[in-house]
Formats: C-alpha cells, structure tokens, sequence
C-alpha cells in the first residue's frame, strides 16, 4: 500500500488494512503501556481538550465590559456571528486567501519538481537551493516581503512605479491580499516541491521508459502517467496547505497587513485572535473558536471520505 | 532521463534558475539592507549591493537591540528561541515515540481511545483555541517561563503517527526474538527499536525544531516581559508604524539571523531529512 506523506489519514481512511496489519501480539504488562501513553495524553487533557471544552461554554456566555460579570445566553454569541456582515466578510476572505495560496504553491511547487526530477546535472544544488524558504518563520516571510512592499521605500514598489503601478497595499485591499499571499505561497513552495520531487522519484521508471517506447512524448507522459500518479501527494499537499493557510498563517498577517485595510486579508484565524485579545470580546471570540473547530473537523472528515473513493493508489 | 531532448534540458535549467532567484530574492534584499545604513535603505531606490556595515548592524542588534521599538538585545532572543525549539523537538519525540511504542507493541484496554484521543488533536491546533488555552497556562503561572512556551506545544498526532506507522513495519520476528530471548519490552525498545528508529527521529527532529523555532502566536501570548521574547517575536516589536520610522537595517539584521538557525538545520540535515520524508512514505 502506498501511503504517501498522508500516512496519517492513511490511518483513518482503511482501517481493515489496519486491522490486519495490526495482528502482532507482543508485550504485556498491566501498567507499563498506560505509563508509556500518560505524558501524551496528560498535556493533550490539560492543553487541549479542557481550552477546547472551555472555548464551547465561554461561546454561550456574555462577559460585561470589565468582565466581571458574566451571563449564560445559549447561541446568542453565534446568532450575532452570523448576522456581522464583518464575521461573513472574513469567511470569504479566507476562502480566497487559501485557495490563491495553495493553488500558488502547489503549482509553482509542480513546475520546480518536474524540471528538477528531469535534471541530472546540479540536481542537488537546485534542490538545496530551492528547500530552504522550509525554515523561514511565516511572520518572517511576512517581513521580508514587507520591506519589498512596503509603500514608500520597497524595492518592487519601485519598479513598479517605474511601469506605471501605483502601489499602496495600505489603501488598496487587493493589493493586500497580493502581498500576503505572496509572503504565504512563497514560504510554502519548499516543503510542496520536496514533496512533488518525493512523489516523482518514487514513480517507476519502466512506466515512463515503456511510454517513450510507445511515441508518448514528455508532455504527454507527464499528464497521462505522471501525474495521476502524483495524486495521492498533490491531494495531500491540497490538504497541508489549506490547512497551512488557515491556521499557519497567522504570522503572516500580523506581521504585515494587521487584517487591513478594512479587513480586507482578516483571515478567520486573525479574526479570532483580533477579537479575543485585543478586542476582549470573550464570548465571541470563544464562539468563532468553536465554529473554526467544526470547519476543520469537518473539512478532515469530507477529506477522508474523498481521499478513500477517488485518489488512486 | 529517458531520452536526449536538448532544448527541454535547457529549459529545465532555465526554469530552475529563474525559480531559485525568484524564491531568493527577498533574502538577497534582506542581507543587502543589513549591511547598509538606515539613509541608504531610505533613499529610494536602494542601493542593490552589499554595503559596508554588516558588522556595525549585527553587533548591534545582537548586543543592545534596536533604538526604538524594542530595545532588548537580539542575542538573548537567539538563546530563547533556541531553548524553545530544542525542548519542543526533544519533548514531542519523545513523549510520542513512548506513546506509539505503547500503542503498537502492547495490547490493553483504552488502546484505541487514546489513539484516536492523540489523533483528534490534529483537528484542535493553537489557533482555534487561543484564550482558553492562554488561561489555562496563566492560570498554572506559566506565563514569562520557558515551560509556559513549549509545554502546551509538546503534544504532537504527527509524531505519534509517523512512528506508529514506522513501527508497523518493523518486522514481527524481531520481536519474537527479542521475547524468546528473554528481553523485556524496555529492553526491546532501548536495544531495537530506538536504533532502527533513527532516522525517523532524525526527520522530526528538523521538521520540529523549525516548527518549534519558528513558533508566533504561542510566544506573543505567552511572553509579555522583552527578557523573555523570541527572535520572531523580536523582530516584529521592532516595527513602529511607517516606513521612515522604523530602522530597517536592524530589522533585516535581525530577520537574517531569526532565519539563519533554522535553516541551517535543513540544509546541513537535508540528507537526513530528505531520506527520513521518503522512508515515512512507503
């Protein structure tokens, strides 16, 4: 069975394979493997499902302004979620930030790997070349990109003026959302390129020699043998980088645009954060909390199902 | 290579080339401004060479921070990040390399449940559940401790499950013979297990570290006193509203050194780390 990097919905999409993988019977010991597991699931008790059950029932209190008092009020807190058009308008913004992210990195990540799979000379250098955006920190990238942005000293901003573009990402909410998906994609293309180029040496060679025997010529063989092949990797990777551009990207936001102008690159993410910490608004902080849980939830479930019927191993 | 395709070689090089100058520019420009003076980055455009004051800028963002914004020295950043990132790696490999020991080579009751309880977390990571799990730590009187910054981070469903799936594999006769010869399962896993799991470590490890020195929202909760910041963290304090006011060759100094860490550990343990991504794969 091949797996791929998503070993881990692997895990959760075939559990009969798991069953009969699983038919070892080793140790016994009454207490050591409870032992064993405790540190585990000691700090995902204390640091994950308590704030999780916490973040559920602070969504159905209102605190007052001094957060004092609060009152139990049920879905209220969701109610008015759903009626802020400011709650709405950060869904949609999220949904075009991390489409245009994953779709960025993965395609450029592609066309890199492709040609780098097809090199012989200086392979390790491109590669090496090419990986080490992995280690930049988001808020970082966010930085970097900014200083080359940035309205009335960057660098681009100037060539840009020079072809006649007038650049303020301050004002211009595309501009904006350019600019941090810029910072997001390009941090991202390293790790989807390590794995495209993973994917692409783990393909057969007599698939692709046996095509080229046949009269099948480059392209072709990339779109007819390639690249259903790679589908298992570019769904994961459609995977790790919605889910990257969702939660990871937070750095990138705060450390360039704030959510701004007028919210428009707010992220959920942001949102939340915007609203708990800043906004010592706890009640509806809490509640979108729990809704970006469901998303996610519900987004590992679809994906599972998806995963199962039409990617081919 | 299947065939000789000359013109597709070439492009294949061009396309590469232009890739890896397009994905390094931004860092080109970064080091060009830590080595210039703040009224070279403010005279548009900037001068797109090296200048001369690499060693003024980092000495001094290293010793003494910058003049406005934050003034705590970089150095001691550095030293927090990097306590962060090494507790972080060593502690999530370890508790989840004990944990998926337990889970593949023993039978017992709740085996399951705590796997999946480990898998779940997948779906709750920090940023969905930011104020309750701040509370929780400031409630334990964590906040401004190195154990407030990494502890609530050390859980981790990936580890567990590359190793899960690792141990899978590992071949059933060793263990038989492992039991036959008498080996506890302490022993089993100290003489066994954690040598053929070498690599493995050593692909979380790098994955790790960089997740772990590179951590944002956590660290801008958490540390509230400037002794206590990361370089990530730093770096961000120290850009005051509008692009004159900020001192950009100290920025970018820092910034240089914020990222030089981490990647250095990927490309020194590239092959490592390469070859610890394909093995999780099969």
């Amino acid at each position: 069975m091949r797996c791929g990097v998503g070993t881990i919905f692997c895990v959760a999409s075939k559990p009969q394979i798991n069953r009969r993988v699983e038919k070892r019977v080793v140790f016994r010991s009454a207490w050591l493997p409870y032992a064993l597991v405790a540190p585990q699931i000691a700090i995902t008790l204390v640091f994950f499902f308590w704030p999780a059950v916490q973040a559920g029932w602070y969504s159905m209190q209102l605190q007052d302004a001094f957060g004092e008092r609060t009152q139990f009020v049920g879905l209220a807190n969701f109610a008015a979620l759903f009626a802020d058009a400011n709650y709405l308008y950060a869904f949609r913004v999220t949904a075009v930030f991390s489409v245009l992210v994953a779709a960025t990195g993965i395609a450029v990540a592609l066309l890199l790997a492709a040609t780098a799979d097809r090199v012989i000379r200086g392979a390790l250098a491109y590669r090496t070349l090419l990986i080490w955006p992995y280690a930049v920190a988001p808020a970082v990238a966010g930085v970097l990109w900014l200083f080359l942005f940035a309205p009335s000293i960057g660098v681009i901003t100037f060539a840009l003026r020079g072809v006649g573009v007038h650049w303020d990402w301050l004002l211009q909410g595309d501009q904006a959302m350019l600019l941090v998906v810029l910072a997001a994609a390009w941090k991202q293309i390293s790790y989807n390129f390590l794995f495209f180029l993973a994917g692409l040496q783990s393909i057969p060679r007599s698939l692709i020699e046996a095509a080229a025997i046949d009269g099948a010529g480059p392209g072709r063989r990339f779109w007819t043998i390639v690249f259903p092949l790679l589908s298992p990797t570019a769904f994961f990777l459609l995977v790790v980088n919605m889910v990257y551009a969702f939660f990871d990207t937070f750095g990138v936001i705060d450390a360039t645009t704030q959510g701004g102008p007028a919210g428009a690159t707010q992220i959920l993410v942001y949102k939340v954060y915007y609203d708990g910490v800043k906004g010592a608004d706890l009640g509806g902080s809490s509640a979108q909390s729990v809704i970006l849980m469901a998303i996610v939830i519900a987004l590992t479930v679809v994906q599972f199902r998806y995963v199962e019927r039409k990617v081919q191993y | 290579m299947v065939e000789q395709r000359p013109w597709l070689t070439v492009f294949s090089h061009a396309v590469l080339i232009a890739g890896i100058l397009v994905v390094g520019f931004p860092l080109y420009v970064t080091f060009v401004a830590s080595t210039r003076s703040l009224e070279d980055i403010l005279s548009v455009p900037m001068p797109l060479l090296p200048g001369d004051r690499l060693w003024e800028n980092y000495s001094q963002v290293l010793a003494a921070g910058t003049t406005k914004g934050v003034g705590a020295p970089v150095g001691r950043m550095m030293l927090n990040s990097l306590v962060m990132a090494l507790a972080i790696a060593c502690g999530k490999i370890a508790i989840s390399i004990v944990a998926s020991f337990a889970i593949v080579f023993f039978r017992f009751p709740l085996r399951n449940f705590f796997f999946w309880m480990i898998f779940v977390t997948l779906m709750l990571p920090v940023e969905v559940r930011i104020i309750p799990t701040f509370k929780v730590v400031s409630d334990l009187g964590m906040i401004n401790s190195y154990v407030g910054l990494t502890l609530p981070l050390i859980a981790s469903a990936t580890a567990t499950f590359l190793f899960r799936q690792f141990f899978l594999s590992v071949p059933e006769e060793l263990a038989e013979a492992a039991r036959i010869d008498g080996a506890g399962p302490m022993r089993f896993f100290r003489d066994v297990v954690l040598p053929l799991s070498k690599t493995s470590i050593a692909a979380l490890f790098v994955i790790q570290f960089i997740y772990g020195w590179n951590q944002y929202l956590w660290p801008l909760l958490i540390t509230t006193d400037e002794s206590m910041y990361t370089a990530v963290i730093g770096i961000k304090r120290m850009i005051v509203a509008g692009d004159a006011l900020t001192e950009w060759n100290l920025v970018m100094a820092t910034a240089m050194l914020a990222l030089l860490p981490p990647a250095a550990v990927v490309l020194l343990m590239q092959r490592w780390f390469v070859k610890g991504l394909v093995e999780t794969e099969k």
